[in-house]
């Protein structure tokens, strides 16, 4: 291996993904030994990296993990089913080259869409889940999208679970044109009627949150987290420096920024975040058990 | 008209504002209420209550301003998160005294800034589509010039929206779009076809139910008849019981 194929495999997935010739005739890309850690340019074995749950082992940085590497952290081994997986986008507006982009996506991610639904168990007790996929069009919010996290929702109402939902999105899919801005109201509509049930809601912010899923169900969880350095925002740095032509605070939008402005329930490690989870949904879980005893005394 | 000439048109200065609509359709009987009741007054947003018909209403608009000074006082239509949050306050207000809710749309979008990003920018739209979702009072909500994004569907989780035949509203600025897929925004034109932004578009979409006719010179006639279908739409629509109401807003959203 020379020193470009680490460079290369440094690179998230989501950059190759306009490379779409590279991307069609190698849709996987290598496990690597060493990986350098963008941040403090550290380099470690890929092992160490995978046992300290892909976090650098000497910055703290939380390196962007596939949906199906955060289930797997995630919930209780055997217990996650999946649901709606067939589920895959169409170009509804004909927008151009979308076709194309959603399979090279398709390829690169080894997912049909930018987030994963199921239920599954987490430290014992039964929840809803839903992991958005960095991989997957930079987990922006096309109407699939929006539709699995929907029904996700109306199943838990209905099923009077808890739902637990990993984001992670450049914001809504552009590509969908007004369709993915619907699916803002469609999904935080679902939220709503979750959260009159009485049920609970937990949402964890991972690197990045930005657009239009900030601005519906990230920010409507009961409990928001969020991973260490995670950015998470309305508007990207980006366009901020452009419409105020000014260089932004180096921590600005990060995770620890918003639990300091109060938008942040915790800020969570990712070694963490299990058990974590496990215990917030015990604690809700309890109080569903007496309302049922409550019920049988009636 | 290309759907270029429909994003000049829905931005043009002389174009009315929400102020415009406000002042010719509820005319005296407007009453104006300031402030979020958490950090402060935003200009972008104008709200109040006043009478329709004999009937009250509560009235929300985003407001661009309607010349430069006015324009800057507003920040161009652009809402920091006291705007919506204000909006919501009314809205709240609106459900508690049962009278219907009325919007005017008309913002290029939810402002980009420090301040709107400190305080929760993501958030305060959040909450307004939840919330929205289940007011148990009529809304109504009409794009009269441009429909930004998030910024706009804050005050658009609503029964029914209507547009101005030219008005816009899209997921995504044309400039901005243009420049995401071709590196170029002066591709302005061609991007506005690909985003399906126009109100003939919108219609065939199924995501708004009435396109208002504009006449070449706005006159009073716009109005008069704006007034007497807002009229006519919340008779109905306040006959109609709360969870009927909140059950088929939420199918209207649902089928996308
Ligand atoms: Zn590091």
């Amino acid at each position: 291996m020379n020193t470009k194929d680490i460079f290369n495999f440094l690179k998230p997935k989501n950059e190759l993904e306009n490379q779409g010739e590279f991307a069609q005739n190698h849709p996987y890309i290598p496990e690597e030994l060493w990986v350098k850690c963008p941040v403090c340019k550290n380099v470690i074995l890929s092992s160490d990296l995978v046992d300290n749950h892909k976090v650098c082992t000497k910055c703290n940085y939380h390196f962007r993990i596939a949906a199906r590497q955060r289930i797997e952290m995630t919930v209780d081994e055997g217990t996650f089913s999946e649901t709606d997986a067939d589920m895959s986008s169409k170009n509804i507006i004909d927008f151009p080259d979308y076709t194309r982009k959603l399979k090279n996506a398709k390829i690169n991610s080894g997912e049909n869409e930018s987030v994963i639904t199921g239920t599954a168990k987490i430290g014992g007790t039964d929840t809803v889940i839903a992991v958005m996929n960095s991989q997957f069009m930079m987990g922006s919010m096309g109407t699939v999208t929006g539709e699995k996290i929907t029904r996700a929702f109306e199943y838990a109402t209905e099923h009077k679970l808890p739902i637990v939902i990993f984001t992670v999105s450049g914001g809504a899919r552009m590509q969908e044109g007004i369709m993915s801005l619907m699916q803002m109201a469609k999904t935080s509509g679902a939220a709503k009627l979750h959260s009159d049930a009485g049920l609970l809601y937990i949402t964890v912010l991972t690197d990045p949150t930005t657009g239009g899923v900030t601005a519906s169900f990230a920010m409507e969880g009961d409990i928001i987290l969020a991973e260490p350095h995670a950015l998470i925002g309305f508007a990207g740095p980006r366009v901020i420096e452009q419409t105020i032509r000014q260089k932004l605070p180096k921590d600005f939008q990060s995770a620890e920024f918003l639990l300091e402005k109060g938008f942040v329930d915790a800020v969570v490690q990712r070694k963490d975040m299990k058990q974590t989870l496990a215990k917030l949904l015990k604690l809700h879980c309890k109080a569903k058990k007496e309302e049922v005893n409550e019920d049988e005394r009636v | 008209m290309s759907a270029y000439d429909c994003v000049i048109a829905a931005r043009a200065n002389d174009r009315p504002t929400s102020i415009d609509y406000i002042t010719r359709i509820f005319g005296d009987s407007f009453f104006e209420l300031h402030g979020d009741r958490r950090f402060s007054d935003d200009k972008a947003v104008v709200g109040g209550i006043a009478e329709l018909n004999g009937e009250p209403i509560t009235v929300i608009g985003l407001e661009k301003g309607r010349n430069l000074k006015e324009r800057m006082y507003r920040n161009f239509g652009s809402s920091h998160p006291e705007g919506y949050r204000k909006a919501l306050r009314l809205m709240k207000q609106a459900e508690k005294f049962k009278r219907p809710v009325i919007c005017f749309v008309d913002t290029s979008g939810a402002y980009c800034g420090i301040g709107a990003e400190e305080r929760g920018q993501g958030q305060a739209i959040a909450e307004n589509l939840m919330e929205m979702m289940t007011l148990r009072t009529p809304i109504l909500s009409i794009f009269i010039g441009e429909g930004g994004s998030g910024g706009a569907l804050a005050l658009a989780v609503s029964d029914e929206v209507w547009m101005l035949e030219n008005a816009i509203y899209s997921v995504i600025s044309p400039e901005g779009c243009a420049s995401i897929l071709w590196k170029d925004s002066s591709k302005t034109a061609e991007a506005s076809e690909c985003l399906k932004l126009t109100s003939q578009d919108l219609f065939k979409l199924g995501v708004i139910e009435r396109i208002i006719r504009e006449p070449k010179d706005v006159d009073s006639k716009l109005f008069d008849s704006l007034k007497n279908l807002i009229a006519s739409t919340f008779e109905k629509k306040m006959a109609i019981a709360p969870e009927k109401l909140i059950e088929s807003r939420y199918n209207r959203f649902r089928k996308f």
